[in-house]
């Protein structure tokens, strides 16, 4: 018998084997402010040649080191992991590292704005710092009591596997920029903040759920979510951000958690 | 060129959205009804040229829409509920909406006659 081998060659293996480029001309309609310049914000279209493999993210290099070098926006390890540049992509929340050209209908001009409900610093970047107040207010650390144990804290499989959808989050604001809550009122503490208590409270190991669920049982706590499962849509990491929130509601109700 | 553009929620945003909407309409109702039915104390003959004024096609066809609203409020309404208490209510909420859509136009369909026979006999013939 013969090993399994692949007989027939698809189009797109034998244009990636050739090393060929497809090259299509896109559109990249990006929305510009710069303080210092303007206080109008201006949509600026630039016409590129990309390959439709190719990320937003590439578009957006190319056109910071090809055409305009003042375009602001934030990256850093540019493959998913350090959640800096999420963005309004077509309309929805992304993260321009993880978007490839040609699931996005790259015929069309496609639209990059700043996230929303964040006060815009220049071009693609936004004040963070309240959205990093909200997670800092969740504590989102271990809280134990009594001496510290002599080895590692165990838990079993179960008890890992309870809360291991919310270890995911990566904190790019995607979910709590798409939430309509939080762009109508900023106080309220967003989807992130909520995870990642989740994620401490429904650890077995810690013990600060108590104060946690205290915290988000505020007015702009857990309970201003309306369900829009905007940030479930949004969530970079397909972290099950709604459901995360309906669990601290529910624990909230019940205190079993 | 608009300074940003709207958010392309998908189904669980609409529906946030009509829930409200609707929401907002079934109050201004309650309003309205609340206003013209304590005019029956001011005085009687006043309630009956209030209530004369409804009678017309399109107060009826208001009626339809009021209908509308509050089948999609309160089947929806149902539904939040769902994805508040039941722990796989956030993971069907999307099945659960087009149920909704779905219980929500055969009501609507089976409401059309009741609702809107007076106004039909009037407009075209008997």
């Amino acid at each position: 018998m013969s090993t399994p081998t692949l007989d027939k060659h698809s189009a797109a293996l034998d244009a990636a084997e050739s090393g060929a480029f497809e090259q299509i001309t896109i559109t990249l309609r990006v929305r510009r402010f710069n303080p210092e310049v303007s206080d109008e914000v201006t949509w600026v279209d630039y016409q590129l040649e990309m390959d439709p493999k190719e990320r937003v993210l590439d578009a957006l290099h190319k056109v910071k080191w090809e055409i305009d070098g003042s375009l602001t926006f934030r990256r850093s390890c540019a493959h998913g992991i350090c959640g800096s540049d999420a963005m309004r992509i077509n309309g929805r929340n992304r993260l321009a590292c993880k978007t490839l050209l040609k699931d996005i209908n790259p015929e069309k001009p496609i639209t990059v704005e700043p996230i929303k409900g964040m006060a815009v610093l220049k071009d693609l970047v936004v004040d963070m710092d309240p959205f990093f107040q909200a997670y800092r207010d969740v504590m989102p650390f271990l809280i134990t009591k009594g001496n510290e144990p002599t080895r590692e804290r165990l838990q079993s499989a179960e008890d890992r596997a309870r809360f291991d959808d919310t270890t995911k989050c990566i904190l790019c604001a995607a979910c709590t920029s798409s939430c309509p809550v939080f762009w109508n009122d900023g106080q309220y503490f967003g989807p992130a903040a909520i995870v990642n208590a989740h994620r401490f409270i429904f650890d077995s190991r810690d013990e600060g759920g108590e104060q946690r669920l205290e915290i988000l049982n505020d007015k702009e706590g857990v309970w201003r979510c309306r369900t829009t499962f905007n940030c479930t849509d949004a969530c970079p990491r397909g972290i099950e951000v709604t459901k995360a929130i309906q669990e601290v509601k529910r624990a909230l109700i019940t205190r079993r958690f | 060129m608009p300074a940003g553009t709207l958010y392309r929620g998908r189904e669980g945003m609409w529906s946030w959205v009509a829930h409200r909407v609707t929401g907002v309409l079934i109050f201004f109702f309650l309003f309205v009804h609340v206003l013209d039915t304590s005019l029956v104390r001011v005085s009687p003959q006043a309630y009956d040229n209030v209530v004369a004024t409804y009678k017309n096609p399109i107060v009826n066809l208001m009626e339809y829409g009021l209908v509308a609203a509050i089948l999609f409020h309160a089947l929806n309404g149902l539904r939040v509920i769902a994805v508040d208490f039941w722990a796989k209510g956030p993971k069907y909420q999307r099945q659960m909406l087009w149920s909704v859509v779905g219980i929500w136009i055969v009501l609507m369909a089976g409401a059309f006659y009741p609702v809107l026979e007076h106004t039909l006999r009037t407009l075209f013939g008997s």
